[in-house]
């Protein structure tokens, strides 16, 4: 206990480090998710742009890398990394292949989310003369919103369990933190502190987004 | 732009879907199809389910290319436009679906404001344009509400206003009261009535319900394995159907002609022949027809049959049992014959 009190500061410096790591990669990787499942969902057969082709490669390349462990994604992808970035390690870094690995995952839940909205819904829109483009803004986007937050929730959960693999890559956080000083120190009570926060995290966020998918589905 | 101009012509149109699976043959969904649609007109296409009415209405549109044919909306061919074209064409022409089709984000106000967006209208038109459109449907007090919030005919109604609200000259109505129950059917039928009497749009409706073209359509195609196999005056075809794939159409929704296992139960029941009569107002009395069967003492009585009237027109067939000697039978039905169609089920 006395080891965690002494600790605190540093506990505070991780968990702000945390929440810029996840809050960063989940808009730079939920904007890129957003835009490749649109991508998916609207190459599909029978979809407004349908393209074989496109999907083709879109959907292959999700398959692909989604199940890579990200460790080992992690790993894999630092060269392109190091050149995106400047730099293989670091907060940084660890941002860039975060967001990599969450737009790939996203992609296919705003996909699923998308696949929700009544294909009548979009030929109504159609017969009034709508454009793939405001269909898009109009009609996916709006009718889609309550399970996309929920989505975006569930990824969120999923960034916070790839950040803490950071700390082995030089970066910090509630893992590294947990890792150097709870692990490796044989002293479970700082694990315990970093797990708690972690809890809270998860907690208000998810409390967030259901209320916000709530009140998008006004329900 | 002459009086003649049909508002919509399909001449020659054809939508072929290619094979799903390798090595199965290409799926024809309208196989040469010509019709010829005026303004003003309420047009009912009738069919089975998948006898291709629903991929017909949606190549008036365009929502679906068709493969060959040309498809003339007021004298322009829309069969080759580009997508990005044929969106000033799309705006005028409304739709309404079985499935209602309304976008549950927005409120009934914002659905029916939604072609006024898409066709660049101001605000300010917008709005008074709205009021209207839920003022003439009778949903003003729900401006507000969700889709979710509405009843199925409820849902029906915003519908229609959406598919009014950027003024078209066309309205194609796809199965748009399959989904509601009978007296909320009628209170919709009457609202298209309106519509096409009161703002003169042109109404494609495509349905399998008898009473929907009964109350509603001037003009009738059936539709058999996506070609039209029989069309005309509602009247005309549905007291006299031409074909045997309409009349088999016509007779599951037209009571009055015993199907194949009633007239089985029938024959059972009576001993004496049996004869079908057909009944049109303007062709056959009544009077005279049972006037020559009675007159020789020929016993007879009704077994089965109904009249229905279309246009304020009835029509109808009515099932005789006969009994009494051949010969004064067949010399009163020969003079009965004179006046209508006589089948004697045997």
């Amino acid at each position: 206990m006395d080891g965690l009190i002494t600790l605190l500061p540093q506990l505070w410096v991780a968990a702000w480090e945390t929440l810029y790591i996840v809050g960063l990669t989940l808009l730079l990787g939920g904007f890129g998710g957003l835009i490749a499942g649109l991508g998916l969902y609207l190459t599909r057969a029978g979809s407004i742009l349908a393209n074989r082709p496109v999907f083709g490669v879109l959907n292959v390349l999700v398959n692909t890398i989604r199940p890579i462990p990200f460790i080992i994604f992690l790993a894999a992808v630092q060269p392109l990394t190091r050149a995106v970035v400047g730099t293989g390690i670091g907060n940084n870094a660890m941002i860039f292949t975060i967001a990599l690995a969450a737009m790939f995952a996203m992609a296919r839940i705003v996909e699923q989310n998308l696949l929700t909205v009544t294909p009548g819904v979009i030929e109504a829109a159609r017969s009034v003369g709508a454009g793939p483009v405001r269909i898009i803004f109009t009609v996916l986007l709006p009718e889609a919103l309550g399970p996309l937050i929920l989505g975006y929730t569930f990824i969120f959960v999923a960034l916070v369990d790839m950040s803490a693999v950071a700390g082995y890559v030089g970066g910090g956080g509630l893992g590294a933190f947990a890792l150097l000083y709870g692990w490796r120190q044989f002293d479970p009570v700082v694990t315990w502190a970093a797990v708690l926060l972690i809890i809270i995290f998860v907690q208000v966020v998810q409390f967030l987004g259901n209320r916000l998918a709530r009140k998008a589905l006004r329900r | 732009m002459t009086a003649q101009t049909p508002l919509v012509e399909l001449r020659n149109v054809s939508k072929v879907y290619p094979a799903t699976v390798k090595g199965a043959p290409d799926v024809t969904a309208i196989d040469d199809v010509s019709i010829s649609i005026d303004a003003g007109d309420v047009y009912g296409i009738i069919g089975y389910s998948g006898a291709g009415k629903s991929t017909l209405v949606r190549l008036v549109n365009v929502l679906e290319r068709s493969t060959a044919g040309q498809i003339f909306i007021d004298g322009r061919d829309v069969a080759q436009l580009p997508e990005r074209d044929l969106r000033p064409v799309r705006l005028g022409i409304g739709m309404i679906f079985q499935q209602f089709n309304l976008l549950n984000s927005r409120t009934v106000a914002r659905n029916v404001a939604y072609p006024l967006e898409v066709a660049g209208r101001d605000k300010a038109e917008r709005t008074k344009r709205v009021a209207e459109m839920l003022d003439f449907v009778g949903l003003a007090d729900k401006a507000g509400a969700y889709p979710d919030q509405l009843s199925g005919g409820q849902k029906q109604r915003v519908g229609i206003a959406r598919a009014l609200a950027s003024s078209p000259a066309l309205l194609l109505a796809d199965e748009a009261t399959s989904a509601l129950d009978p007296e909320t059917t009628n209170e919709v039928l009457e609202l298209l009535k309106r519509v096409n009497r009161e703002f003169g749009v042109t109404i494609i409706v495509i349905t399998h319900e008898m009473d929907v073209i009964q109350t509603l359509a001037t003009k009738v195609a059936v539709m058999d394995q996506g070609r039209i196999i029989e069309r005309g005056d509602v009247f005309d075809v549905f007291s006299n159907p031409q074909q045997a794939a309409s009349a088999r159409f016509v007779s599951t929704v037209v009571k009055g002609l015993p199907s194949r296992p009633e007239l089985e139960v029938l024959r059972g029941r009576h001993s004496g022949r049996i004869v079908t009569l057909a009944f049109r107002s303007d062709t056959v009395d009544q009077t005279q027809v049972f006037g020559e069967l009675s007159r020789d003492g020929i016993a007879f009585q009704v077994v089965y049959g109904g009249i229905n009237e279309i246009q304020g027109r009835p029509f109808g067939h009515l099932t005789l049992a006969l009994t009494g000697d051949d010969v004064t039978i067949d010399a009163a039905l020969d003079r009965v014959r004179a006046l209508t169609t006589v089948t004697e089920v045997r």
